[in-house]
């Protein structure tokens, strides 16, 4: 049997729309990566600085937007600075957006709760750039205010005052991240990945070069879960629970088809 | 002449380089810091080179009127619009950010969504146990999507609930990515990084040149 792929594609629509509307509440479990990362982010004194590298445009928001949102309320919750940066040419709107829908919410004051940096061509000469100063690389933030006219960025020069780096990323920025930021300045890493690349993560996991890892909208669930405030990425977790259950029907389906097709055939 | 001084500099600033990983006197340390700002500078300037291409590439697309030549006009009309109110403006200007938010992101966006119905339709059609190697992967991924979701979890705890064990999907996929996934990853990526030194080698000591274009 071969089906229309018209009928796949409806079907496919059928499960993003019902879950919606019928707002399905699955229960999360937290995952052992998920779990670390959340742990470091907590055991982090108040006062301490975090960069948050968000290394994505708009084709990965709806998995990694969710996860990076839930990270700002930790840190904003607990007196965390951060620290915003972008290596992705078509992100920092966006981003700029995200940030102050947070802040504004948390009530956390820019230029000396967080600042936003903005975006810098080069990849590995930025990443190389902060370990030696911040300065060197971004003169000045994303609002065109010099970086030495920026109260929080007063004592921060480069990875040395920076307690933990996040990278959220939809490519592989985050190798470049473990293999110059980590590797040569010992700089703590950990990351939040879209579902298609974080196969490749579990190595840099298991040898700690990774302190944590979220994973896709799973992730970014799971750390709502954690943090306490539910948000896009519960919602958007029940309705791909049924887009991977009508996937794993649709393969069914075609592998029964395929018998009773080889069975006749031969 | 046009080929040696690259060549020079390639040797030159490779060896340098290798040097400053090693060493940390203060000389060293200096040069390292003093050749990251060059690299900051010349950075940029593969965003124009980027950029020019783009440009080359799309004019001849119009000139030789090949096959939808006409998207190749919108391309130039993209480009120019947020160009012109990027650099006149700046990125945070209402107009930029009205384009950004309402052309930009909404088209990303669906690109990439669209992907879930091609993965669907391809699973459907492609996804066939038709040896033991095709039946194993098709477990792993079956295996690895359900515990991917809180799905996964929800039916084995409602079918097996008189059973001890709660969430095996979420666990068993976790083992999958700890274990075999890790493994293979593992090799790949020592496999690579050897490919990457030996041809490092080759580029600083010149026995490579493909990248100086032109052939040998």
């Amino acid at each position: 049997m071969n089906m229309d792929r018209r009928i796949v594609f409806i079907l496919v629509a059928l499960a993003v729309i019902i879950p919606m509307l019928l707002s399905v509440n699955l229960p999360v479990s937290v995952s052992e990566p998920t779990q670390k990362f959340y742990d470091y982010v907590e055991a982090l004194p108040a006062g301490s600085t975090i960069m948050i590298a968000f290394d994505y445009g708009p084709s990965s928001l709806a998995e990694l937007n969710p996860m990076a949102k839930a990270l700002l309320k930790q840190c904003f919750d607990k007196d965390i600075r951060v620290i915003g940066i972008t290596l992705a040419v078509d992100a920092p709107t966006l981003i700029s957006a995200l940030i102050q829908e947070v802040a504004a919410e948390k009530e956390a004051v820019e230029g000396e709760d967080y600042v936003f940096l903005g975006y810098r061509p080069g990849e590995v000469q930025v990443i190389l750039g902060i370990g030696t100063d911040i300065a060197s690389v971004y003169d000045t933030d994303y609002n065109g205010t010099a970086i030495s006219e920026i109260p929080m960025m007063q004592n921060i020069t480069n990875y040395d005052q920076i307690d933990l780096l996040v990278d959220f990323a939809s490519s592989d920025t985050i190798e470049s991240w473990i293999i110059y930021a980590n590797v040569q300045y010992n700089q703590k890493i950990a990351a939040g990945v879209t579902g298609v690349i974080i196969a490749q993560m579990f190595p840099y996991l298991q040898t700690g070069q990774l302190v944590g890892l979220l994973s896709g909208i799973l992730g970014a669930a799971e750390y709502e879960n954690l943090v306490g405030a539910p948000a896009k990425g519960m919602q958007w977790i029940n309705v791909e629970s049924f887009v991977h259950l009508l996937i794993v029907v649709l393969v069914i389906v075609g592998n029964i088809t395929y018998f009773i097709h080889r069975s006749r055939e031969e | 002449m046009k080929r040696q001084v690259p060549l020079a500099l390639c040797f030159v600033f490779g060896i340098a380089m290798i040097f400053t990983r090693f060493s940390p006197h203060s000389v060293s340390q200096w040069i390292y810091e003093e050749v990251i700002s060059w690299v900051l500078i010349i950075g940029p300037f593969a965003l124009v080179l980027a950029t020019v291409t783009l440009i080359q590439t799309h004019t001849t697309r119009i000139r030789r009127r090949t096959e939808h030549w006409q998207y190749s006009l919108v391309v130039f009309a993209g480009l120019t619009i947020m160009v012109v109110i990027g650099i006149r403006f700046g990125p945070q200007d209402s107009i930029f950010e009205w384009l950004y938010n309402n052309v930009q992101l909404p088209m990303d966006a669906t690109m990439f969504s669209l992907l879930a119905f091609f993965i669907a339709s391809a699973a459907y059609r492609a996804f066939r146990a038709r040896t033991f190697e095709a039946s194993l992967l098709l477990l792993t991924a079956v295996v690895v999507m359900m515990g991917n979701v809180p799905m996964g979890d929800f039916i084995w705890n409602t079918i097996m609930s008189w059973s001890p064990w709660a969430d095996k999907v979420s666990e068993a996929r976790q083992w999958i990515l700890d274990n075999p996934n890790l493994s293979a990853r593992r090799g790949i990526i020592l496999g690579v990084s050897l490919g990457v030194i030996s041809q490092s080698i080759r580029i600083i000591l010149g026995i490579e040149r493909s990248y100086l274009g032109g052939g040998d």
